[in-house]
């Protein structure tokens, strides 16, 4: 990939509680721009707190968190102009159209008159769903919607997109889809930061980053990872970790 | 600026792709409007009263006849005992009993004086203190004609003071004139209000107000972009309202109507603004309905509408600086059927001005684009 | 029958975990009850009104403290001619202007007879109507107390007496008022999101799949929040006992089994918006706007319904409160049995099945359809 040296996410000690609840214990990693970061975790290990402090929806309690060069406790408006999101939860409007929702986000990221039509057009054309322009978004299949909802997170063409579980609930055909539109807008230079429970999903990554009980519990290359742990797979490597087994 | 216009294209769309609420929002007001209208009559057109004649002679049957043609008092019951009498209160067959004692024509006869008993249901104090006056002025009536009808008396010149009443800006006391602004008033407020508050609240349950949050939408931008449809829709309603008002009720517009929509335009963003602010506290659409319901209940019942300001305790006069409606309810009267200027609802505009700004402010600090 | 009890710990738990709304719920009736109570309780005082006095003489000047010490009226000035009259009125300063005429005294004690005009700013005609009767009121009494009635003739007394409320307190009329209204939105808005939400939310699908049987979860959503209303029941009850003097004459027990019923009903309603409703949205629209203004309007709270058209007279007929309100005075102030109230006892059954019947059977439709 065209991963290069410059950190395009850094987080220090970064730690969320929610009264004595601690979501995130004490995470430091860097995300390098261009990369395909996959943040790996159980239901509940904190990867969405994360995602939510990185994309400036939820302040972190302590910690030291650059998003795109922006302080995450302070700037969050700024760094919500250059990342684009995606979550778990389906957020487009189901009551308005494709077309609708396309328009409203592009309106709202501020692009021209122009470069909303001809994205829009583009947009539909790439993903093969000129027929479903003037649909409501509530009436078109689940895996449509979240092509669609990946499409429109970076309409603006962002530096970083957070993708949270973007194919929970979709097919095995349209998650490959789904990977492919990933990889094409990684290619074009877009950090992808990703959470998912899929670990198949996980070898697509260029680094993946595990979580349990809200600490980093290995970071690195898929690969390399492998090796240390002497497994096979990423699943085999998750299960290891989440059990409390130590690398041999 | 374009950010905005995006933002107000698309609640548009969405209220107009709404089809339960959109018939709901249109029509409901007005039905209510034109029904509810005729309600509130406090005058009493009938009372309904029963007799318990003791005397049962001429004079104490004249006496009757003169409530019984009386165009106020309704369905004369004769009673024979006490126990009928309790009955008839008790049962709300009568609000008035009318108890003529035995001797009355005698009484009256000798120049003595009588004593003529009324029961009343007193639970409605206010409807108990008019059917009383309305029947001591039959029996005042008729006590006067006295001299000159049957008992043929000398000619009494009576020392009396004459009262008249002139009724200025509504001498017919038609009470839809005064109805028609107050329930408009209340509707719109309560439409855009109920609907301001739903809908924030709404995209937290659904989830789409995350996909707003994280774009670098401004607080502002995004509460305007809610208010301004809502604000249309008011404006439109109390436009629309006030033209059928005047069709079906006759309702007047003495005064400026570029002066009165100058005042719904602003006083609108107070009823939107608590409707935003109460969204934005709440975590799903039934707290803010309990919350909707409660202030919006009490603003209702303390707007003035009802029973007027000026009659409540010190401290609620006091809580209605709080309360929207009790700018808006006396303005709307002034301007349209009395005729009064800028200069006379300038104290309650700057009033409701402040009132709206603050409240658009607290809405956008309960806003929080990231918790 | 064990899916059922499971089905109602589950409604149980939904009211008890959100404590935002529990604090409403249950600040709703105390809150609401003394503003009622307090504010408006239809006691009419310190009404504005300036006068012109042409005359300036004994009597004019009699009358006006009259007015002005009955508590009824606030002076506001004086005014000299008719011109200042509108302006005063457009400002909204005064409601009302005592006139009276030049040579008032003279004119009484000469010709016997004078005559004072009451302008009144009608655009609130039933204040008007009101300042009227009361002004009226005050000279009469005046009159008689120091010109005497000027006749000869014999002294007619009249000796009223005021039953179930013989010192007129507004509160007897609002207390069991604001109890109808009260229960009946605050239960009608809590079960009309209920089935509303279950659809929105999908767990709808949920429950119509399990073996639960249409008029189970009817019963099931109603259940937990009989205790709620019945607790909002008795805090409204003590509020009215113990801060406004309501007396109880009548049966307690007949009255506990009133508000039962009325709460039922009430929750019936709530679930009978709910199946119409195909969300949250349109269900609190309907619970809070549709509701609202017609149940104070048309119930007798506030405008006796003797008064209104017969269209309206008709309304009022489908509205609860206008039938519970005459139960609760019934009992509480008039000391009634049921022998009183059976028929609207038997109404307000009648209502609560109905809505019950309709509720179960638009369930059914969902499942067949």
């Amino acid at each position: 990939m065209q991963t290069n040296n410059t950190a395009i996410i850094e987080v220090e000690n970064l730690v969320k509680r929610f009264g004595t609840f601690t979501a995130n214990d004490n995470l430091t990693f860097k995300v390098y721009a261009g990369e395909i970061f996959g943040f790996l975790g159980a239901n509940g290990a904190g990867k969405t707190t994360t995602i939510r402090i990185l994309s400036g929806l939820s302040k972190p309690t302590e910690g030291i968190v650059k998003v795109v060069g922006f302080d995450a406790m302070k700037q969050s408006e700024s760094i919500k102009k250059n990342i684009g999101y995606m979550s778990q939860r389906f957020s487009l409007y189901d009551d308005l159209t494709v077309i609708e929702n396309i328009r409203l986000f592009g309106g709202i990221y501020g692009l021209s008159n122009k470069e909303i039509r001809n994205r829009s057009d583009e947009l539909v054309k790439d993903l093969g769903i000129e027929n479903l322009r003037k649909r409501l978004v509530g009436d078109i299949p689940l895996g449509w919607k979240q092509k669609l909802a990946f499409s429109i997170a970076i309409i603006h063409r962002p530096k970083l997109i957070f993708l949270d579980e973007p194919t929970g609930g979709v097919d095995p055909l349209t998650r490959r889809q789904f990977w492919e539109l990933i990889y094409r807008v990684a290619k074009q230079g877009t950090t992808v930061f990703v959470t998912t429970h899929y670990m198949d999903e996980a070898e697509y990554c260029d680094r993946i980053c595990v979580l349990a009980d809200g600490q980093i519990k290995a970071l690195g290359e898929p690969s390399n990872l492998k090796h240390e742990y002497q497994v096979t797979s990423i699943d085999e490597l998750f299960y290891r970790i989440v059990k409390g087994e130590d690398r041999v | 600026m374009r950010t905005l216009l995006f933002l107000i294209q698309k609640e548009f769309i969405q209220i107009a792709r709404n089809k339960t609420m959109l018939p709901l929002i249109f029509i409901m007001p007005i039905v209510q409007l034109v029904i509810l209208v005729y309600a509130a009559d406090l005058n009493m057109k009938s009372i309904e009263y029963s007799v318990f004649d003791l005397d049962a002679s001429h004079a104490s049957r004249e006496l009757l006849s003169h409530y019984d043609s009386s165009p106020f008092f309704d369905t004369q019951e004769q009673l024979f005992s006490d126990e009928d009498m309790e009955h008839s209160l008790k049962s709300g067959e009568a609000d008035i009993v009318i108890k003529i004692p035995k001797g009355f024509e005698k009484s009256l006869m000798n120049n003595e004086s009588v004593e003529v008993q009324f029961l009343v249901d007193g639970i409605n104090n206010a409807a108990a203190v008019i059917t009383t006056a309305y029947a001591q002025n039959i029996l005042l009536k008729y006590h006067n004609n006295l001299g000159s009808s049957w008992l043929n008396l000398q000619e009494v010149q009576a020392k009396g003071i004459e009262i008249k009443s002139r009724h200025w800006f509504n001498p017919e006391l038609d009470f839809k004139v005064y109805m028609v602004p107050g329930i408009l008033v209340l509707l719109v407020s309560m439409i855009g209000w109920i609907l301001t508050a739903l809908n924030i609240v709404r995209e937290k349950e659904i989830g789409t107000i995350e996909q707003i949050n994280v774009t670098p939408v401004r607080k502002y931008q995004f509460l305007l972009g809610k208010l301004a449809p809502f604000w249309l829709i008011a404006m439109f309603e109390l436009a629309f309202g006030l033209l059928l008002g005047r069709i079906l009720f006759g309702v007047p517009i003495i005064g400026s109507v570029g002066l009165l929509f100058l005042f719904t335009a602003v006083y609108m963003l107070a009823p939107l603004g608590i409707g935003l602010l109460f969204s934005s506290l709440s975590n799903n659409q039934q707290q803010v309905m309990f919350l909707t319901f409660f202030f919006n209940l009490t603003f209702i019942m303390m707007s003035g509408l009802f029973t007027p300001v000026e009659s409540m305790p010190n401290w609620a006069q006091y809580v209605n600086y709080l309360n929207p409606l009790a700018y808006f309810m006396p303005v709307i009267r002034m301007v349209l059927l009395k005729g009064s200027d800028f200069l006379d609802v300038l104290p309650n505009l700057i009033g409701i001005a402040i009132y709206s700004v603050v409240v658009l402010y607290l809405a956008s600090l309960a806003y929080r684009k990231r918790v | 029958m064990r899916s059922f009890t499971s089905f109602v710990i589950k409604e149980f738990h939904h009211i008890f975990r959100d404590r935002k709304t529990l604090i409403v719920l249950f600040g709703i009736p105390v809150v609401q009850i003394l503003i009622f109570g307090y504010v408006i309780t239809n006691n009419f005082k310190d009404i504005g009104i300036a006068v012109m006095d042409q005359s300036n003489d004994i009597h004019s000047k009699g009358i006006q403290s009259k007015v002005f010490s009955s508590g009824y009226f606030i002076y506001k000035g004086a005014i000299r001619s008719e011109k200042e009259i509108e302006s005063k009125f457009q400002r909204g300063d005064i409601r009302a202007v005592l006139v009276f005429p030049s040579k008032f005294t003279s004119d009484i004690e000469g010709s016997g007879s004078s005559e004072i005009q009451i302008i009144t700013d009608a655009s609130d005609p039933n204040l008007a109507n009101t300042v009227v009767n009361y002004l009226s009121g005050i000279v009469r009494q005046y009159q008689v107390q120091k010109l005497g009635n000027g006749l000869q003739k014999s002294m007619m007394v009249v000796e009223t007496r005021m039953l179930f409320n013989e010192s007129l307190k507004g509160a007897y009329m609002f207390v069991p008022g604001t109890m109808a209204l009260i229960l009946l939105l605050i239960c009608a808005l809590l079960t009309s999101i209920s089935v509303a939400r279950e659809k929105e939310l999908g767990t709808m699908e949920v429950l119509l799949v399990s073996p639960l049987r249409p008029a189970q979860i009817i019963l099931g959503k109603v259940m937990p929040y009989v205790g709620l209303g019945f607790i909002n029941a008795i805090v409204i009850l003590l509020m009215g006992t113990l801060v406004f003097q309501l007396p109880i004459s009548g049966s307690l027990i007949l009255l506990m089994a009133e508000l039962l019923l009325y709460i039922v009903l009430s929750l019936s309603l709530g679930i009978f918006i709910s199946t119409m409703a195909p969300n949250q949205q349109v269900a609190m629209f309907i619970s809070l706007f549709a509701l609202m203004l017609p149940a104070v309007l048309l119930s007798g709270f506030i405008y006796p319904i003797e008064n209104m058209p017969l269209v309206l007279q008709w309304l009022s007929y489908i509205i609860p409160p206008r039938w519970f309100i005459i139960i609760v005075k019934d009992i509480m102030l008039k000391g009634n049995g049921l022998e009183y109230i059976w028929d609207e006892t038997l109404i307000l059954t009648g209502m609560t099945v109905i809505f019950i019947i309709a509720s179960i059977r638009k369930f059914k439709i969902r499942l067949e359809g």
